[in-house]
């Protein structure tokens, strides 16, 4: 594990893990543009990517802001490889089909409410201002992913069947969400982050309410993967940086 | 003072940087100005220069740029050589500092303007949305509204319909 000498490579290594799930899970969302179901379904899925790859502008301008030299969130997103990416495991799951996109997006919105809520109160008054501004816009996110788990849960067989498999396959990655490893320790030490650990029993209730109305169950001894937030990932991050980093690579220094 | 000289086009005051700012259009809705949807936080003179300061709405707005474009190229016509446009992010933009204006003419261009934001939520709950606040419809003023999609022609916005004139609308979102 990466040893953190300074308090402002703690605070950046900290901040890149918000960055970079956000960055990840926006680009994700993206790949649906043109694809969805609906024009409308389109249209959202497209706007809650927006708002999350605004979130992690933030986030990365604040992370390279605290880096020496001095990196910047373009230099962040696209010059860097998948090992140093510290985004959570779940974001990188393939979108799959619809359920899947929309069970990973569940999981992932519920915990980020919690956690934003958490961090709107960070000793930090970056990383506090960050957070309350995200935290509205994440609301909605959660209150629209929700709904859309109660309606394939509750829906037909098929999507019911789809909906639950979704969920055995999410589940695997909801463990590194509330692990605290040492980074996330000394940043609460710090006052500056949030105890991922204390909001699980918050978080699983209100995730047992929904799937309750969505007639899912949540799957019983789940795996507890926790790599990604040191760097380690699958192989779906390496394509997925590939297609995102390929035309700024291929043009360095390229103005859009 | 050194605003007086800097500024011998656009007045002496702030007052008038106002006035000027109130002119310009959001790119999204134009039927609104940048000081209606209250993202304009503070305008300020200073030895360098006149400091404005911006709220923004949504993180991911794309219209965010645009604005500070308009704000520069305007306030440049009008006499102001050195201009810096800070961003603010907290406390962050909320819909309750839209000026009643503002939401005057939303409504007359046909968009729902924002519920009362009640508050910050500390619990997750899951509500069913039959029980969610409804915005009436701008046309005709009927109650009888539901939710059509979650997010309309921009991010800020979401699609109702109106069951007593028939009508699509778009809403503003509280948030």
């Amino acid at each position: 594990m990466t040893t953190h000498r300074t308090p402002g490579a703690q605070l950046s290594e900290y901040l890149l893990r918000l960055g970079d799930s956000t960055l990840i899970l926006a680009q994700q969302l993206c790949g649906w543009c043109g694809h969805a179901p609906t024009l409308e379904e389109d249209v959202a899925l497209s706007n809650v990517a927006l708002d999350l790859l605004g979130q992690s502008r933030l986030w990365l301008d604040y992370a390279g802001s605290q880096m020496t030299p001095r990196q910047s969130e373009d230099q962040l997103a696209y010059q860097r490889d998948a090992e140093q990416f510290r985004n959570v495991l779940l974001v990188e799951q393939p979108n799959g089909n619809f359920a899947d996109t929309q069970v990973r997006q569940f999981l992932f919105d519920s915990w980020h409410c919690l956690l934003l809520r958490e961090l709107s109160r960070s000793s930090d008054a970056q990383v506090s201002a960050i957070a309350s501004k995200a935290r509205k816009e994440v609301a909605y996110h959660l209150q629209r992913s929700s709904e859309w788990v109660v309606r394939l849960g509750d829906g037909t067989a098929r999507s019911h069947a789809y909906a639950q498999q979704a969920l055995a396959h999410c589940a695997d990655h909801v463990h590194e969400l509330f692990a605290m490893d040492g980074l996330d320790q000394a940043m609460l030490h710090a006052g500056i982050g949030a105890d991922l650990a204390a909001l699980k029993p918050e978080w699983f209730s209100y995730v047992q309410q929904v799937l309750a109305a969505a007639r899912l169950s949540y799957p019983q001894n789940p795996l507890n993967l926790d790599a990604g937030k040191r760097g380690q990932h699958g192989e779906h991050l390496v394509g997925l940086l590939m297609e995102m980093q390929y035309l700024a690579r291929s043009n360095p220094g390229a103005q859009w | 003072m050194v605003s007086d000289q800097q500024c011998s086009a656009a007045g002496s005051g702030t007052a008038s940087i106002w006035a000027l700012l109130a002119e310009i259009a959001d790119p999204e809705m134009p039927y609104i100005s940048i000081v209606d949807l209250g993202i304009v936080r503070d305008v300020r003179w200073q030895p360098a220069g006149l400091r404005v300061v911006l709220t923004p709405t949504y993180s991911g707005c794309p219209a965010r740029h645009a604005i500070e474009q308009d704000i520069g190229a305007v306030l440049r016509r009008n006499g102001v050589e050195s201009l810096h446009i800070e961003t603010r992010l907290a406390p962050a933009w909320t819909t309750e500092w839209i000026s009643p204006e503002g939401k005057a003419k939303m409504r007359a261009a046909g968009v729902a303007p924002p519920l009362a934001v009640t508050g910050e939520w500390q619990a997750l709950t899951f509500w069913p949305r039959e029980a969610a606040p409804r915005p009436d419809c701008p046309h005709c003023g009927s109650t009888r509204t539901r939710l059509q999609n979650e997010c309309a022609g921009s991010r800020c916005k979401a699609l109702f319909r109106c069951d007593g004139c028939g009508n699509p609308f778009e809403y503003f979102k509280g948030i």
